[in-house]
């Protein structure tokens, strides 16, 4: 499977606070949070972000908090996946444990230009910069964390293994 | 093969005599643990599992500590469902308002966590009970659902840095200052996916409360885990709370660890990190003026009744600048009582301090304390990014407590020695 979109750029740190700043986290609704959605980032961007778009930044992306609500906005945004030179522990276990597919690549995040349409190869992690005429590899994920994305995330895999009398 | 304190505890809870950083285990659970703002989360995912109950009702523990009091109705729903849950599933530590403290505070004081445990935590600074020798790390609401259902969590055998803190403390110099200039040092992402394991002649002298406020803010580093082996301190905590055994592990001597690092504490001073970052560290000494609306004191980080005494200690006396609001947030109901049992209360409102009932309440912007657009706040908390304390356009300068009071009094950031 391929994402292909346009891409919107951030800088290194960005933490969930930023994301989905605490004040609307009075809600778990994904629609309601998507309409907040890299707020204290840039307040103009849930207005600009579209289906499909893709999600560029530098390093450590969602540091600070573990509320599940950051990559949840992401994804209820539309956004199809998030590219960083590297994203903060707890952040990058919920992406995965949620469904938020996400790509670790030091080379993408400094060579993408916000604008720039990229391609994704989920199953590879080969970033293809249309724009640009480019192309990036994205760090593999462990086998057991290809398994949890291949369960459609934590969940599905934890229910398959109850079922299976395995807890 | 020797092995870290981290590396030690991970391998008994995966059923292994040992365990390499790199290394993906299946881990059994002492603990999991879930707020107001994860829990609603995590609740949901838990129902699509399908299990009949909870794995085991005395070791999910739930406690509304962010928006509670309920701050509006949006998040008394919230905390709603948490009561319903707890209620069904018989939860034995669930913690209603009046009951409750800020939960990083409370479950060491109730005996809930101790050394040894495999601790997981629908909060970031799940971290803080390392402090005990105990591994804790903060995981989002899919991963704490997980764990309600089934007892265990996956997770990768993390590297370990170790700290050492040679030396003694100079006047005002505690625990945050210590983690406040690590943090400094290695920044933000420093200690990504790793261990931090403190050690030295400055942490074995340094009191649970200052091994608490350590721990806490590993995660601001990017750590896993922040962790320091238990001893006659740890012991002396722990005795009279445990509600289950604990076991005392130690690293090995001859452990490896990616990186060591050593400082000389005679050297830190009392730290202060500007926005928009914990990294963003300057000694007082070098602060120069910065002028303040609002002082915190409290929060999970530095509400316990150490750091009570020690705001008092400054508070005494003297008024609050009559530009600054400051609140005091102690973090459980027994420290509460005990500040008010020792008089500290007297001296905060003779000093024109409020005192809050315990809640998270400012330290995430939540409630109780929220900055208009342009305000200025130092805080005793552990976040200073962009609006967490309110306005996107305000500011958190990060200190101890006694930076913070001293700095309410001056109505600029400055220290308890510049008080007249």
């Amino acid at each position: 499977m391929d994402f292909q979109g346009r891409t919107w750029k951030f800088g290194a740190d960005v933490d969930t606070d930023a994301i989905i700043p605490a004040r609307y986290l009075n809600t778990s609704d994904p629609a309601e949070l998507a309409k907040h959605v890299m707020e204290d980032a840039d307040p103009e961007f849930p207005n600009k972000v579209k289906e499909g778009d893709i999600i560029v930044a530098d390093k450590n992306f969602g540091c600070g908090s573990s509320r599940e609500h950051a990559p949840i906005c992401i994804k209820a945004a539309g956004v199809s996946c998030v590219i960083a030179k590297s994203f903060a522990r707890i952040f990058y276990r919920n992406a995965i444990n949620i469904g938020l597919p996400i790509f670790e690549s030091v080379e993408a995040g400094e060579k993408i230009q916000e604008g720039d349409v990229v391609k994704v190869d989920v199953n590879t992690g080969l970033i293809t910069n249309v724009t640009r005429n480019e192309q990036y590899q994205a760090t593999p994920f462990p086998a057991f964390m290809q398994q949890l994305i291949n369960a459609g995330g934590l969940i599905n895999y934890v229910r398959e293994k109850v079922n299976k009398g395995g807890v | 093969m020797a092995m870290t304190i981290t590396e030690k505890i991970l391998a008994a809870h995966a059923g292994k005599d040992r365990v390499e950083p790199g290394e993906l285990i299946s881990a059994k659970l002492d603990i999991v643990l879930a707020n107001d703002i994860t829990a609603p989360v995590a609740i949901k995912e838990f129902d699509k599992i399908g299990v009949p109950g909870v794995f085991d009702k005395d070791k999910v523990v739930l406690v509304p500590d962010h928006f509670t009091p309920n701050k509006d109705i949006a998040s008394a729903e919230q905390a709603k469902m948490l009561r319903d849950f707890a209620k069904k599933h018989e939860l034995t530590n669930y913690f209603e308002v009046g009951r409750m403290g800020i939960e990083h505070c409370l479950l060491p004081e109730a005996g809930i966590v101790g050394p040894g445990d495999v601790i997981i935590g629908a909060d970031s600074h799940t971290c803080t009970y390392g402090a005990l020798g105990a591994f804790a790390t903060g995981v989002g609401s899919t991963d704490a659902a997980a764990g309600m259902a089934s007892g265990e969590a996956w997770f990768k055998v993390p590297e370990a840095i170790k700290f050492v803190y040679n030396g003694e403390l100079s006047k005002w110099v505690g625990g945050k200052d210590l983690i406040l200039h690590t943090i400094g040092d290695i920044g933000v992402d420093g200690a990504l996916y790793q261990s931090m394991e403190f050690t030295g002649e400055a942490i074995r002298n340094l009191s649970m409360d200052g091994r608490f406020t350590m721990a806490n803010m590993a995660i601001e580093a990017g750590g896993k885990n922040g962790i320091i082996e238990a001893d006659q301190t740890t012991i002396d905590y722990v005795e009279g709370r445990a509600q289950r055994p604990y076991k005392v592990y130690k690293s090995d001597e001859d452990a490896k660890y990616a990186r060591v690092i050593e400082y000389d504490c005679s050297q830190i001073e009392p730290t202060v990190a500007f926005p928009h970052l914990p990294e963003n560290t300057r000694p007082i000494s070098e602060v120069g003026t910065v002028e303040i609306d609002q002082a915190v004191i409290g929060s999970c980080t530095n509400g316990r009744i150490e750091d009570l005494r020690l705001a008092a200690e400054v508070f005494k006396g003297h008024k609050v600048h009559k530009n600054v609001r400051a609140v005091v947030f102690p973090g459980t109901q027994q420290i509460y009582k005990q500040a008010m049992a020792e008089g500290l209360f007297d001296i905060f409102i003779d000093a024109n301090v409020a005192v809050s009932t315990p809640t998270c309440g400012p330290c995430l912007g939540g409630h109780m304390g929220i900055l208009a657009k342009g305000e200025r706040s130092i805080a005793t908390t552990n976040r200073n990014f962009v609006g967490r304390m309110g306005h996107p356009e305000s500011e958190v300068y990060l200190s101890n407590p006694a930076i913070a009071a001293a700095s309410a009094i001056l109505g600029r950031i400055g220290s308890p020695e510049e008080v007249e």
